[in-house]
């Protein structure tokens, strides 16, 4: 009997393994879901997060309606989201709905004409929708996106339990933050928990202030790109506020590496390492998820932003952001488009999806609700948070989706070095003003 | 994506070829491979070994995926584009504004100095620890094992689990109650730039160590014996036999070490994200963040042809400067 050659083998093997590697990528596996949506179905990116459920129940409920259309649903976090969905909207990738903040970026997607104009086409969603969140989906008067989970304006956060031990008053003045600081930073609580590291939250200190300082009039002339729009004095006055926050102690020493992302600032807050948090409405879902004892104990409570003394701005005023928003990619064939829509006037915030926002704790952007918190877990939060919504005479979008991308980043980065006492305030407004004549 | 750290065997290896066919008119008598020893460039040479055709696989993926998209690039640098509409032209515009940036000239100088800081942590440990694993006993075998665990780990990985670790609040100083580990150290501008090469140094010694291994265990135990008879202690065999007998490797691990901190991402952003402030906000980073976070893409196209330029440059000069090109015998006096 022959044995076979070395070479035989060798040239045997060289054949089989490719072309079984061949034969299995070609066998019709499961097309890989990544990568893009494609013209022809529907597709749909959002966040992950506490909201994710609630997405993936109102998609699912599309599906068993619609079995012949199914979305195909995938989710991101938040800060890669922001960076694949360009280059999908750039590539022609989009999926067939697309998750904004409306602002600057919806700007740019209706000026590089990458989303469909709906307007008089989601006339059912926006009759249940909040009309001045809905307004804020419009680019040049006409609707963009379409509002499609929870308002989210920005509120501080306290630990009540860390505020009884202390006895400190919960503080509705400017006067009262600084003695909760002071108290708190000598007693080695960090007062104010910062995810320094994700630098966005940074962003609602200056918003804040800049409003209760100047009126919502001086960010309107900054979007505007009237020149020199930065040099309002009321924006030097917030930086000068923060700084005095930090060397008061208000952040702590250690909030450069607290990242957002993780929960990581709620978690300081929740386990008793800080006493206030300023962010979204988003945290309460957090604070929920991570430590949902000490949401039920009542531990957690919340304010509106204090109003600083002598400042023109009405203390009412809200930031944050308005809602999220989904648009319509123009990438996608008629018949998909046509689909899409129906979807945002039928299922989007339908009362299905309604409930399941109440029952995580957050405030669906749909008006009317006065009446549904009553009973619920999380009425107290509920019912303060849409109240300052209704009630707020003006809602400012947060400032890095107002803005365009690359001043955005500007504004980012500038203000991370204030808070690291790296520039000072006079630094800031010339960097920001060399961004408007771009 | 492997970082810088898989591209300049290739490039390396490219460059050696031109250098090597380059010398070949000039000394024909040093060592050629695989060809006619003797023979002057003048006559043909006879054609032995493979055919040249069995490198058009090889170079056409090459070409498509490396040198197509290199192309793209530098003409992109001149060009303004936000991502989403056409390219506008806008000439030398990208240029001036890339140089003048003060953002981008600090992170030329960070990323200069995180080169030479990387290697001189990386290369002595390497080195020492490459000829320790060597030897051929049971417990250096055991270390061994231990030490290569560190290379099996994904960039992403190493930068998560560092970044949990090394949290002030919740990280290892909480877990050993030790206080003085609960300093910012991702997070504080000074602190920010060490901790990662701290961190990218635990990634990338087992590597080179593992190079640093394999050299030390070719070296002909005939020359440690005679280096003994000549009276020579440990301390001189290391420095009279080992480190001669490991120029090539040196060289190869040098490179990969320079070229790979030159363009080094993965583990920066992650742990990182180039901040606190620009503190650690390098080259690779700096065209990531101008391109994918800002959308300026002529600008970052900038970058990225400054980066090919300095490393290919780096790597060229590696080569001819440490005569790895000469490819000359290391087994005189075996």
């Amino acid at each position: 009997m022959m044995q076979p050659t070395r070479r035989a083998t060798l040239a045997g093997l060289g054949l089989a393994i490719p072309s079984l590697a061949v034969l299995s990528a070609c066998g019709g596996g499961a097309k890989p879901s990544g990568g893009g949506g494609s013209p022809s179905s529907l597709s749909v990116w959002a966040l992950t997060g506490a909201k994710q459920d609630t997405y993936q129940a109102s998609f699912d409920a599309w599906d068993e309606a619609n079995s012949d259309n199914p979305f195909a649903v995938e989710f991101f976090a938040n800060d890669s989201y922001k960076e694949k969905i360009r280059t999908a909207i750039g590539s022609g990738n989009a999926p067939t709905l697309i998750f904004n903040w409306a602002g600057g970026t919806l700007a740019d997607y209706v000026n590089n004409e990458s989303v469909v104009d709906l307007s008089g086409k989601v006339d059912d969603v926006l009759s249940r929708t909040i009309e001045s969140i809905a307004k804020v989906g419009e680019v040049d008067g006409a609707q963009y996106g379409v509002p499609n989970n929870d308002t989210q304006p920005v509120i501080l956060y306290y630990n009540t339990a860390l505020f009884e031990e202390h006895s400190v008053t919960p503080p509705t003045t400017w006067a009262e933050l600084m003695t909760a600081v002071e108290t708190f930073s000598a007693a080695g609580i960090t007062p104010l928990s910062l995810a320094g590291q994700s630098i966005w939250p940074e962003l609602m200190y200056i918003q804040y202030l800049t409003d209760r300082i100047g009126g919502e009039g001086v960010f309107e002339k900054i979007v505007a790109g009237e020149a020199d729009a930065w040099s309002d004095p009321a924006i030097t006055s917030a930086l000068e506020a923060i700084i005095e926050l930090k060397d008061a102690g208000a952040f702590g020493d250690a909030y450069g590496s607290v990242a957002a992302d993780a929960g990581a600032d709620a978690a300081l807050v929740h386990t008793g390492k800080a006493a206030m948090l300023l962010q979204g409405s988003w945290v309460y879902g957090t604070f929920k998820q991570d430590a949902p004892d000490f949401v039920a104990e009542g531990n957690l409570g919340f304010l509106n932003f204090p109003a600083k003394d002598g400042g023109a701005g009405d203390p009412a005023n809200v930031v944050g952001n308005p809602a999220n928003y989904w648009s319509v990619s123009a990438a996608a064939e008629p018949e998909i488009q046509e689909l899409a829509i129906k979807y945002l006037n039928e299922f989007n915030l339908n009362q299905d999806m309604v409930d399941n926002f109440l029952a995580m704790g957050a405030i669906p952007a749909v008006a009317g609700l006065e009446e549904s918190f009553g009973g619920l877990d999380d009425e107290a939060f509920l019912s303060f948070a849409y109240d300052m919504v209704l009630n707020a005479p003006h809602f400012q979008l947060s400032w890095d989706q107002a803005l365009a991308p690359a001043p955005a980043q500007e504004l980012l980065n500038n203000l991370s070095r204030i808070f690291l006492g790296e520039i000072q305030p006079e630094e800031f407004v010339t960097n920001m003003n060399a961004t408007l004549s771009a | 994506m492997t970082a810088g750290q898989s591209h300049a065997p290739r490039t390396g290896a490219a460059a050696a070829d031109a250098a090597a066919s380059a010398d070949e008119g000039t000394s024909p008598s040093s060592a050629h491979p695989g060809g006619s020893v003797g023979r002057s460039s003048n006559r043909r040479r006879l054609s032995t070994g493979p055919s040249n055709w069995l490198l058009l696989p090889a170079l056409s993926f090459f070409g498509v995926f490396a040198l197509v998209p290199l192309a793209g690039v530098v003409v992109l640098s001149f060009f303004a584009w936000d991502g989403l509409g056409t390219p506008q032209f806008a000439g030398l515009a990208a240029w001036f504004q890339v140089f003048q940036d003060p953002v981008t000239l600090n992170a030329m100088w960070l990323t200069l100095l995180m080169t030479v800081l990387s290697y001189a942590v990386q290369f002595p440990l390497s080195l020492l620890l490459g000829v320790f694993m060597a030897g051929h006993q049971r417990y250096r075998e055991v270390f061994s094992v231990l030490y290569f665990l560190p290379l099996l780990f994904s960039a992403a990985a190493t930068g998560i689990a560092f970044k949990a670790l090394l949290d002030p609040n919740f990280g290892i100083s909480r877990a050993f109650g030790l206080d003085f580990l609960s300093q910012d150290w991702l997070g504080s501008p000074t602190f920010a730039f060490y901790t990662l090469i701290m961190v990218i140094s635990w990634s990338f010694v087992p590597f080179h160590s593992l190079l640093y291994q394999a050299g030390v265990r070719q070296i002909p135990i005939s020359m440690y014996e005679a280096a003994t008879l000549d009276g020579a202690g440990r301390v001189r065999q290391f420095f009279n036999v080992t480190l001669p007998q490991l120029k090539y490797t040196i060289v190869t691990s040098s490179t990969l070490m320079l070229v790979g901190s030159l363009t080094y991402f993965d583990l920066v952003f992650i742990l990182t994200g180039g901040g606190p402030g620009n503190a650690t906000r390098i080259l690779p980073l700096d065209m990531y963040l101008t391109g994918f976070r800002s959308y300026e893409m002529g600008p970052a196209s900038v970058i990225a042809v400054i980066l090919v330029v300095v490393g290919l440059t780096l790597s060229l000069i590696l080569n001819r400067v440490s005569g790895a090109d000469r490819m000359e015998s290391q087994m005189e006096g075996a």
